[in-house]
């Protein structure tokens, strides 16, 4: 394998591993050996060179996602030793580094598990779940080119920074994974609050917050026991301070929509 | 949706109800405790107050339809996002024991303490109320007290003084003379403590009330809330078992069975 | 020989685009439904044309091959964007930010392209402020800037250290509107493999769906490429490990010209190689510059002493020292350069002797450690995440690395390229950054093409195709291209070798690197030259992909971008050698001043190379596209 570059020592780890070839079909936990590690690898690159090897012997290399490495994409999705992205607070998988284990441990990889998380191979799942919330009102509507100057709205600092705050959603999926109920709730949230902290996002901020846990709830997430376990695990510590301000924003949504009048005549413009 | 549907069918809705019954059932047993250390007074005073309770008719059966219907709904609330959330969880490989990284513990048990807490509630009300359990020292079967100066709420003397009331006084420490209903009465008040330290910590959550600026206060708040509420409900039978608290001078047990009396 | 026609409009720099919109052709409202376009690519330029495509009522089909639109490595951008707002009062301009653009991309991009672009940076702001884009703002509100290098403004506007991605996720949210509201049709885990060409037209693409293996073919009437750059050439690069260069490949090898594609961007601050297990490379954003002071030790013998153990005078900031004007914010190439020089000098610091410092006491002392803090905070984490050193304690030890590639597939100003329906955005395309990019012009780019560009300059093309005419994917065109990939990936699966795949795109970045990295000579680059050819049969000969085509095959994905990359990478190092002058990110150490300067030669190079494939084992035919400068005067870049 790879010979440490630093005068740091070395490490070796055992792998146990989950494999499942396809949406489906069984899954079983593999023991793989990964010796003579450097610490300053990071996890990633540890199974870069684990798969190597598995590719040599002829056999299919490990399935993982991943792509910027740098804990911003939210590609990486591992839950490592039960933990989703492992030890560490405020990282995702591809930040991990091997110096975070021990010589001699067992590191048990699995894929992000969840119901509405499905397996698509080995440790990679399909989150597309995510999108689709989004689709249902992750957004403000304006059309290219309608925006007033940006300066013509000027957005208290203090809420800036906190939209920002959730903001800083990576859409990997670790809320839900480290979830007991597997629930969507950091997530959609985060969208929630972000959007609706600007005054930008204030007419459709009822609809928004209708439709996006609606399509929450019908794509089979869980439901929140406010264990806070999601914002423990989010790579970028969001705040569950934010599903308490989705909780609110639902229910004055939801009893605004009995009050408010509606207008008799549809159309008027808006196509 | 409709705001029921929303209310009935939403993760959020249903949670905002468990929140909302689970807010009248704390204020009725935070009432009720205060109702009951009236025990430590003079007999006049729970067994007026008793009296009392039940001279409000049909305001009572009121008062007990809402109590009954939040604890329906709180309990399928819980019963119907916990299946889905079972449901959310599985069908997807056998996953690891979970590692927990921050739910507190009394999150962490709050199905199972609720499970024992809906159990004692049920005996609870078969003691005290229907007088099923332990019958012999149910309310019905002593003696009446004959109340020695009026019971008066907000300055009105709403029970009179040399009416006859039922002695709950005496069915209370009678009942807590056993051994094992005090202790499991101790342990079943405790998981609900231990139940309200996450019930009320999640009721401000999902009213959207709870932020990180002063959760640390609402944690703490709750804490001697929830310590409160169980060292006020631990005095009643504690001071019985210890003999701290003993009967009212002149009672007497009836001489005969249940049989007997009927 | 192509026909490279720029189609500049005629006038006066300034009224250029004006003058355009109002003269291209329109498709009218009922029609626009009529046409079938597709977006290969869901980053900034992505996202942000099949919004705004659907928007105006175009059908929009959109391909991405991550599970995800949100994952394009636009969002890994960290440092800002930049636009002509001035709202700093400090003197910005349209003009100024076209001019520092040119000047930055060192006289080598097309004057009309970089002037458009300066003009539509107010828009973009606009546009992401309305969608909700959190920027940083000052206390009354209004937004707030940081500067950059190659300028003496303040015009960047920024989101912490992720103004990438939060641009990026305001552009999928605007694509995430337009899926749901079923005018985009959205294929993800679906990599481009085939451009489809009818009767010289580009009509439809080839993908392959990455989760079943399917090969699928989609016609449209019109296609836009707007897949990122090419740096992973480079194998260690800042790009993420998935980008590639098949899609502008493939669209090369089917007629489309790829633009200068020697000109390739190192950025100066990065984290510095640890170890040959390596797999990326991180980048520390430019936006440390404004606060932090590079320096190396002035003697040999102190590399390797404990930092904070130099004496001030014994420390050299030589950025300081070479460019007093802008010292530690001069551009990009002159930064990395600088620190390749002080390290081949033997004063490299680090084990590796290829690093050099960045240093934060001196903004520590001034702004105390906090106020680094709220500025830097997450880049200090992500630093000390990585090297397990805290910033705040010694400084940072930075090294360049690849970052971006200003060549790309040959466009007009209507961001077509040579092959009419065939447009390309954003890193993909050649035209707005020259030889060298500023920093936060990309994600300006990426957006100005894909919102404000695109939007007017596709119904030119589209006016003149009759509605409905678009070919059907059963025409011989498609099934041919798409028995061509499945001969393709039945090869790469059948070799059964010895060596997986990252052996050789390690071989192949290590060579590149070497050759063809911040300075380059024609002996190594001729070296160069021989040994690819090599590596490409190697490559065919004894590569191992596991597995099959008909599932997710993460090894077949790989081999089928290495493969190109080791032809694209030939390509790079031909246009590297011709180019016989330095300019911006092409160093060629035959062409340079005494003190090290890029040493230009407008007269023969003024131009730009675009290469036409010519067929399997021939030479690329260069054509050639002058640059006409009408309002700016080519001249010695300083920033003395």
């Amino acid at each position: 394998m790879v010979a440490s570059s630093t005068s740091k020592s070395s490490l070796s780890v055992t792998l146990r591993v989950w494999r499942q070839a396809g949406p489906n079909q069984p899954g079983k936990f593999v023991d793989y050996a990964a010796k003579d590690l450097n610490p300053d690898m990071s996890f990633l690159e540890m199974l870069d060179v684990v798969n190597d090897d598995i590719t040599t012997k002829g056999e299919e290399p490990i399935a993982f996602a991943h792509d910027c490495r740098e804990g911003i994409c939210g590609t990486c999705s591992c839950t490592i030793n039960g933990k989703p992205h492992g030890p560490g607070r405020g990282i995702a998988t591809c930040q991990l580094y091997m110096r975070s284990f021990h010589d001699g441990d067992l590191i048990v990889v699995e894929p992000f598990r969840a119901r509405s998380f499905p397996v698509i191979k080995d440790l990679i799942t399909d989150r597309s779940a995510f999108d689709k919330i989004m689709q249902a009102g992750g957004f403000i509507t304006v059309r290219t080119g309608a925006a007033p100057d940006a300066n013509s709205i000027p957005v208290p600092k203090h809420d800036a920074d906190l939209a920002m705050d959730a903001a800083a959603c990576i859409g990997c999926g670790a809320c839900v994974a480290a979830c007991r109920n597997a629930s969507a709730m950091l997530f959609v949230s985060a969208k929630v609050s972000q959007l609706g902290l600007f005054p930008q996002g204030q007419p459709e901020r009822d609809k928004r917050v209708l439709a996006m846990v609606s399509t929450m709830d019908a794509m089979g997430f869980g439901n929140c026991t406010n264990q806070y376990e999601c914002s423990a695990a989010c790579p970028k510590t969001i705040s569950h301070d934010f599903i308490a301000r989705m909780n609110r924003d639902y229910l004055k949504a939801s009893f605004r929509s009995v009050f408010k009048p509606v207008s008799n005549s549809t159309g008027g413009g808006a196509a | 949706m409709s705001l029921a549907g929303n209310l009935f069918h939403s993760s959020i809705g249903r949670k905002f109800l468990m929140a909302l019954t689970g807010l009248i059932l704390v204020g009725f047993v935070v009432g009720h405790l205060v109702g009951n250390l009236q025990i430590f007074q003079d007999p006049d005073h729970i067994n007026g107050y008793a009296a009392f309770l039940h001279q409000m008719g049909p305001l009572l059966w009121v008062a007990r339809i809402v109590l009954l219907i939040s604890v329906g709904i709180h309990i399928w609330a819980a019963t119907a996002l916990a299946l889905e959330n079972k449901q959310a969880r599985t069908g997807n490989g056998p996953a690891t024991a979970k590692h927990w990284i921050q739910a507190t513990l009394s999150s962490r048990f709050v199905r199972w303490t609720g499970y024992v807490v809906l159990a004692f509630v049920i005996y609870h009300l078969a003691q005290f109320t229907l007088g099923v359990a332990g019958s012999a020292q149910f309310k019905e079967n002593l003696p009446r007290y004959v109340m020695a100066a009026d019971y008066r709420v907000a300055g009105f003397p709403v029970i009179k003084a040399g009416a006859e009331v039922l002695d709950v006084h005496s069915m209370v420490i009678l009942g807590f003379q056993n051994p094992i209903v005090s202790v499991f009465y101790i342990i079943a008040v405790g998981l609900l403590s231990f139940h309200l330290l996450h019930g009320i910590d999640s009721f401000f959550q999902t009213m959207g009330w709870r932020s990180a600026k002063w959760s640390g206060a609402l944690r703490k708040l709750t804490l001697v809330f929830c310590l409160a509420y169980f060292l006020g409900n631990l005095a009643i039978p504690g001071s019985v078992l210890t003999g701290m608290k003993g009967l009212r001078e002149g009672f007497r047990a009836p001489s005969t069975s249940r049989t007997a009396r009927r | 020989m192509a026909k490279l026609e720029s189609k500049v409009p005629s006038g006066p720099l300034a009224d250029k685009w004006r003058k355009h919109k109002a003269d291209i052709k329109l498709v009218n409202p009922a029609n626009k439904r009529k046409y079938d376009i597709i977006v290969v690519g869901a980053g900034l330029a992505g996202s942000s044309s099949a919004a705004t495509l659907a928007e105006l009522g175009y059908k929009v089909k959109s391909f991405v091959f991550h599970d995800s639109p949100r994952r394009a490595h636009s969002i890994a951008a960290q440092g800002g964007i930049n636009a002509a707002k001035n709202y700093q009062n400090d003197g910005d301009s349209v003009y100024r930010l076209f001019y520092d653009t040119i000047k930055g991309g060192d006289y080598r991009s097309r004057e009309a392209n970089v002037h458009r672009l300066a003009e539509v940076s107010v828009n973009i702001i606009d546009q992401c402020a309305a969608q909700g884009v959190p920027f940083a703002r000052e206390y009354g509100g209004l937004l707030a800037n940081r500067s950059f290098g190659g300028a003496q403004v303040s015009r960047t506007f920024y989101a912490r250290g992720q103004t990438g991605q939060q641009l990026l996720l305001g552009a999928y949210s605007a694509l995430s509107r337009m899926v749901g509201a079923g005018a985009v049709e959205l294929h993800t885990n679906s990599e481009m493999l085939d451009l489809v060409i009818v009767n010289g037209h580009a009509k439809g693409i080839i993908v392959r769906n990455l989760l079943t293996g399917a090969i699928e073919r989609h016609a449209a009437d019109a296609v836009i490429l707007a897949t990122g750059g090419y740096g992973n050439v480079y194998n260690l690069s800042t790009y993420a490990r998935q980008s590639n260069a098949t899609a502008i490949w493939r669209a090369y090898k089917r007629g489309a010209c790829l633009a200068n594609p020697c000109y390739t961007q190192i950025h100066p601050t990065c984290i510095p190689v640890s170890g040959d297990y390596q797999s990326k490379l991180t980048l520390m954003s430019e936006s440390l510059r404004n606060d932090g002071r590079i320096w190396v030790p002035k003697k040999k013998e102190d590399r390797l002493k404990e930092p904070n153990a130099i004496s001030e005078g014994d420390r050299d900031y030589y950025l300081e020292r070479m460019y007093p004007a802008f010292g530690n914010l001069c551009p990009r190439d002159i930064a990395s350069r600088a620190a390749k020089r002080v390290c081949d000098e033997g004063r490299g610091v680090g084990e590796s002797g290829l690093g050099v410092y960045l240093d934060f006491s001196d903004a520590i002392r001034r702004l105390g450690e906090n106020g680094v803090r709220e500025r830097y905070g997450n880049l200090f984490d992500i630093y000390h995440e990585i090297t397990a050193e805290s910033a705040y304690q010694v400084p940072m030890r930075i090294y360049p690395a690849i970052h971006y590639t200003m060549g790309g597939l040959w466009v007009d100003y209507n961001l077509m390229s040579n092959v009419p329906g065939l447009f390309v955005l954003g890193e993909a395309n050649f035209s707005d950054h020259g030889a060298n990019r500023l920093g936060a012009s990309a994600l300006m780019q990426g957006l100005a093409d894909g919102y404000f560009v695109i939007p007017y300059t596709i119904g030119d093309y589209l006016a003149g195709q009759k509605p409905g005419s678009r070919p059907s994917p059963d025409a011989p065109e498609f099934k041919a291209a798409e028995e061509s990939i499945l001969g393709v990936t039945k090869r790469l699966l059948s070799t059964k070798g010895r060596e997986p795949v990252s052996h050789f795109h390690k071989r192949l970045g290590k060579l590149m690197w070497e050759h063809c990295g911040m300075a380059r000579t024609a002996s190594g680059l001729r070296q160069a030259l021989k040994e690819l050819p090599q590596l490409r049969e190697e490559f065919w000969a004894t590569v191992n992909v596991p597995g099959s085509g008909d599932t997710l095959n993460q090894s077949l994905e790989k081999a089928g971008r290495v493969a190109d990359f080791i032809e694209l990478g030939e390509l790079l190092c031909l246009d590297a050698l011709t180019r016989e002058e330095s300019c911006g990110g092409h160093f060629r150490e035959e062409h340079q001043y005494p003190d090290g300067e890029c040493k230009r030669d407008d007269e023969n190079f003024g131009h730009v190379a675009a290469w036409e494939f010519q067929g399997e084992g021939k030479a690329p035919l260069l054509n050639k596209e002058p640059l006409n400068y009408e309002t700016v005067k080519m001249s010695l870049r300083n920033y003395k």
